[in-house]
């Protein structure tokens, strides 16, 4: 098996991590679960996932050692720098807040607050739904016209202007984010089928000669 | 927009497959990876497996089949049946499960739900609950355990409501007079148990056609329709069922997507 691009998935002790790290090497990426600063310099791209109340993510960040690094890499991912991808809560965590847990903060690289879904809806949202891609780049280049993702959450970020994808549950949510290199996606890519493969192939083809 | 899941559900005794599994091309129909796959192919929105191992000395054989299903398969699936603890919790999930599924351990220690919501999640947290018409109870409906053998006493209603403000992030229904006659959904129970919680209600027990997939989902209003045996003897596949469910007015992910 070739090598492919090195991606370390934050490993800060919260829920299943195994399968974003399976998914990531079903489609040819080098991906550690880990929480080495060494080894996370090391990396091509840098994933965050996140299941799980806000704040308990937020803590266990903090606890691993990690929020410092994790602040550090999606800013510099923002600025154009090494690809970064948060998933579910992990993209929530690039946000300033959350409804979920007030007293905590994000790391705020992107601005706004954590809402809870509102409307004549079940919360959480646990279902697939229809991706509306606003703007593809990247990440969501070359998905299917339908594309179905799945997603399990009971709070989504504001839809504003790094919001690159939207899915209407009561009302439109928040999708997918992006702003440089830096990527969100409230949905499981690794739990959303080929589709969600598909998206994260395309994040791993970034990384290929970022180093 | 609400889109209703299809979940096969499949029964695994010492990491094999039971209850049947009739596919014309599959090379070992006893293999729960290698069907999963072939749901997952098929459109499957979400797996189940459900072991009923009788032994404890083989959670390792479950725990194996988790983490094997996890290298193939790329849709969320669920393990339940002998998850008695945190700890039986954990090492499903740690092999690559993304939900446990709990039944009999929740009615004897509530507080599991609490556990396993507090340490993972409420939406990795399914209570699955067996139920009966009963006149024993005030809803007219029953939980049972011990694989639908032994009557409680505790009222279905009653126990879905404290169960989901315990953290259990989604039901799953089980009618214990329907299951294996495939005479359809207990659909007044859906409805009952549904109105009682603000959390997914999967619908099981009692499949026989597509129709009743409809049934559940419009006059139960189920967030998820469950079923076995229709898609275990090749009687359909799960893209008949969601085009079935289409044409009946269900909102669903399409099979080839």
């Amino acid at each position: 098996m070739t090598e492919g691009p090195l991606v370390a998935v934050l490993d800060y002790g919260i829920g299943n991590l195994r399968s974003a790290q399976k998914a990531l090497q079903r489609v040819g990426a080098d991906a550690r679960l880990t929480s080495d600063h060494a080894l996370i310099a090391d990396a091509a791209g840098i994933v965050l996932p996140g299941v799980g109340a806000f704040g308990r993510c937020v803590e266990a960040l903090e606890v691993s050692g990690l929020t410092e690094t994790a602040l550090e890499t999606a800013s510099d991912a923002a600025a154009g720098g090494r690809p970064f991808l948060g998933i579910c809560v992990g993209m929530q965590l690039l946000f300033e807040e959350s409804a979920e847990s007030p007293a905590t903060k994000g790391l705020g690289v992107m601005a706004g607050r954590v809402e809870r879904l509102s409307g004549d809806v079940k919360c959480p949202q646990m279902q697939w739904n229809r991706l509306d891609v606003l703007k593809p780049g990247e990440l969501l280049a070359g998905l299917p016209e339908e594309a179905w993702m799945y997603f399990v959450h009971g709070y989504a970020a504001p839809v504003g202007p790094d919001t690159v994808a939207t899915c209407v549950y009561g009302s439109p949510l928040c999708a997918a984010v992006r702003r440089g290199n830096l990527w969100g996606v409230q949905f499981h890519p690794e739990k959303s089928g080929t589709t969600g493969l598909t998206l994260l192939e395309n994040f791993v083809s970034t990384l290929v000669g970022v180093r | 927009m609400k889109t209703v899941r299809v979940i096969p559900c499949l029964d695994v005794d010492n990491g094999r497959v039971v209850k049947g599994v009739n596919f014309v091309d599959l090379r070992d129909a006893g293999d729960p990876v290698e069907l999963a796959r072939r749901y997952d192919l098929e459109g499957a929105d979400e797996l189940i497996f459900l072991d009923i191992t009788a032994s404890s000395d083989s959670r390792q054989t479950t725990v194996d089949m988790v983490s094997r299903t996890a290298e193939e398969v790329f849709i969320p699936f669920t393990v339940g049946g002998g998850i008695r603890s945190v700890d039986d919790a954990r090492a499903i999930l740690r092999a690559g499960a993304d939900k446990v599924s709990v039944n009999t351990a929740a009615v004897e220690h509530p507080k599991l739900i609490s556990e396993l919501a507090a340490e993972f999640g409420e939406q990795c947290v399914v209570v699955a609950v067996d139920a009966r018409r009963s006149t024993d109870v005030d809803s007219g409906y029953e939980v049972f355990t011990h694989g639908g053998r032994r009557a409680t006493g505790i009222d279905a209603v009653a126990w879905v409501a404290r169960a989901t403000g315990l953290g259990a992030g989604e039901i799953l229904l089980t009618s214990m007079d329907r299951d294996g006659t495939r005479d359809g959904f207990d659909t007044p129970m859906l409805l009952a148990v549904g109105e009682a919680i603000n959390v997914p209600l999967i619908a099981s027990g009692g499949v026989g056609s597509l129709d009743h997939l409809i049934d559940g989902a419009v006059a139960g209003r189920a967030d998820a329709v469950l079923a076995a045996s229709i898609f275990h003897f090749g009687e359909h596949t799960i893209g008949e069922a969601k085009d079935r469910l289409e044409a009946g007015g269900v909102a669903v992910r399409p099979a080839r997507c």
